[in-house]
């Protein structure tokens, strides 16, 4: 009997969980509500912001479009998004192999490895002025700054976690690909790094969530450069939206839908990369 | 040298001092150029001369850092606190014998994906004009008007917020901590005849321990770093009650002609995370090892 009573489902505590998604769902649902609505029907009370529009137009979001740059900015997130998972990708993998092979009978990688990763406990703040000096001489003030920038940031991390993974493959792999003549390089292109192929989905993972919702980084150093990313575009245009919240909340739906379409596709991947990533 | 350099050796290194490279120069060498500014009284322009150890004694007597200070650590004990319990409240009922489970845990997990300066701006509407409206009818004072204007409230508006997006990322480790715990385990201490309650803490808790460290150090340090729900709730006000260490290094630092003096800052701040993070790596082990 009690076995049977374990198996059940807890359908209190299901309801209970349920609601509590309201905590979730509530700030979405009125950051929509009110992108729909016309200024003219904020009322004071919370129905203004709460009841749904008279007419659903997408009128605000077509404006903030053009108020924002939405897809100028949406392009450069991309562009910093992707150029630095892939460099994240190559990089890092190749140089958590190298120095997780090599700090198993070599003091001067363990060395290198512990160089690296406690770069994780350095924060922006201390690297923040000096780096918009550096990156303004170097003539990298730009996206290309903070593309080099968030690979070297997510070094300590990604390093930490390839050279971790690199534990479950066996040295014989290696060492059968190096009978039959392939050198290190051939190596670990063909043997090596297809292998880690999870890790480099968690590593996808983490960098995307962290460089996406970046504000700090592009905002010291693009400074100037008249060019947004999509949180940053958010910032530097809220003098602009002034007190039309609804045209100011479009924006905000437009900024968030992006990363949100990923999520929905790709959630199981990302809830366990990111349990991965930590768990590591 | 014993031995020639062999191929593979040589690979390695053709690999590894790039990446040094590449990592010396933008972070090692700005970290340690911040330290040498943290001792001139550079304005972020113009001539400078060193100061010696002057920023670091003005630090200590500086009202607005101390201000800084005290609501940084303020929030981020509050907001540890309240992220690892809520948590691990959430970790278990999202692990139990409940329907709908993956839906669930996906959807609890939103608002870590969304960025923290837009959820500022939505919860800062929410602060300014859902609550006060909903304390208006419901006659509670201290809601009646936004607590992101009221010196005493404000920071409480920012935890909320820090709060929401940190429990979805804690959740999911807390869930996958549970998942290493082998059904076995439950059905010897049900055997016992152990309440739900003890069966937690003298079988459950014991066994995440490890997750409870990478939980705790995890937020900590997101904490102690706020600056994006700063940026766009509070601005650092009202009267600089609610001004983030990270935040005022930006503002004075970048704007403020306080580069050397920020910088200063910013160095004392790296050793803080420091000194916290390890502090609380080796307690949390030698509680581990003891279970």
């Amino acid at each position: 009997m009690k076995e049977k009573a374990e198996q059940r489902t807890n359908w209190v505590l299901t309801v209970v969980l349920i609601l509590g998604t309201l905590t979730v769902f509530f700030p979405l649902y009125m950051a929509i509500i009110i992108a729909f609505k016309q200024p003219s029907e904020m009322t004071n009370d919370i129905a203004g912001a709460l009841s749904f529009p008279a007419h659903w137009s997408f009128e605000n979001f077509r404006e903030a479009m053009v108020v924002t740059d939405f897809w100028h900015s949406l392009g450069n997130s991309l562009l910093i998004t992707l150029s630095t998972i892939v460099l994240s990708i190559v990089i890092h993998s190749i140089a958590g192999y190298v120095i997780g092979r090599a700090m198993a009978n070599k003091k001067s990688f363990r060395f290198m490895y512990l160089y690296i990763v406690s770069g994780m406990f350095v924060p922006f703040s201390i690297l923040m002025m000096p780096l918009v000096k550096q990156t303004a001489q170097m003539g990298l003030g730009n996206r290309l700054g903070v593309i080099l920038l968030y690979t070297v940031f997510y070094m300590p991390m990604n390093v930490l976690l390839y050279s971790g993974y690199l534990k479950n493959i066996p040295l014989a792999m290696e060492e059968a690909a190096n009978i039959d003549g392939a050198n290190t390089w051939t190596t670990y292109w063909r043997v090596i790094f297809p292998m880690m192929a999870p890790m480099h989905a968690t590593v996808a993972i983490l960098t995307a969530l962290g460089t996406w919702n970046d504000v700090m980084t592009p905002l010291v150093i693009m400074s100037g450069t008249g060019q947004n990313t999509l949180p940053l575009a958010q910032l530097n245009f809220q003098t602009q939206f002034g007190t039309n919240f609804n045209l100011a909340f479009a924006s905000y739906i437009l900024a968030l839908i992006p990363i949100l379409i990923f999520y929905i596709i790709c959630q199981k991947q990302i809830l366990n990369g990111v349990a991965n990533g930590a768990v590591k | 040298m014993k031995k020639k350099m062999n191929n593979q050796e040589k690979t390695f290194l053709a690999i590894v001092i790039p990446v040094l490279l590449l990592f010396f120069a933008f972070n090692t060498l700005p970290m340690l150029k911040g330290v040498i500014y943290s001792f001139t009284n550079y304005r972020g322009y113009g001539s400078y001369e060193g100061v010696g150890l002057r920023n670091y004694m003005d630090l200590f007597t500086d009202a607005r850092v101390g201000k800084s200070y005290l609501f940084t650590f303020k929030y981020a004990l509050c907001g540890t606190v309240l992220v690892n319990v809520i948590s691990l409240v959430m970790a278990l009922g999202l692990n139990a014998r409940i329907r709908f489970k993956s839906a669930l845990r996906g959807i609890y997990f939103v608002p870590n994906i969304l960025g923290g300066l837009v959820i500022g701006y939505i919860f800062s509407f929410i602060f300014t004009y859902i609550l006060p409206a909903v304390g208006n009818s419901l006659n509670i004072g201290f809601l009646q008007n936004s607590i992101l204007a009221s010196e005493k409230y404000a920071w409480i508006g920012v935890l909320v917020v820090g709060v929401w997006q940190a429990v979805a990322m804690n959740t999911i480790i807390y869930i996958s901590g549970l998942q290493t715990v082998p059904d076995e385990v439950y059905e010897a201490s049900m055997l016992d005849g152990a309440s739900k309650w003890k069966e937690f803490w003298q079988v459950t808790f014991p066994l995440v321990m490890p997750f409870v460290t990478i939980n705790l150090v995890l937020s900590t340090k997101n904490f102690l770093m706020v600056f994006d729900q700063i940026m766009s709730l509070t601005k650092g006000g009202p009267a600089m009650s609610t001004e983030s260490i990270s935040y005022l290094i930006y503002r004075n630092g970048m704007d403020g002609g306080q580069f050397g003096f920020q910088s200063a800052n910013a160095v004392i701040f790296f050793l803080v995370i420091v000194a916290i993070s390890i502090f609380q790596m080796t307690v949390m082990n030698r509680k581990e090892e003891q279970l």
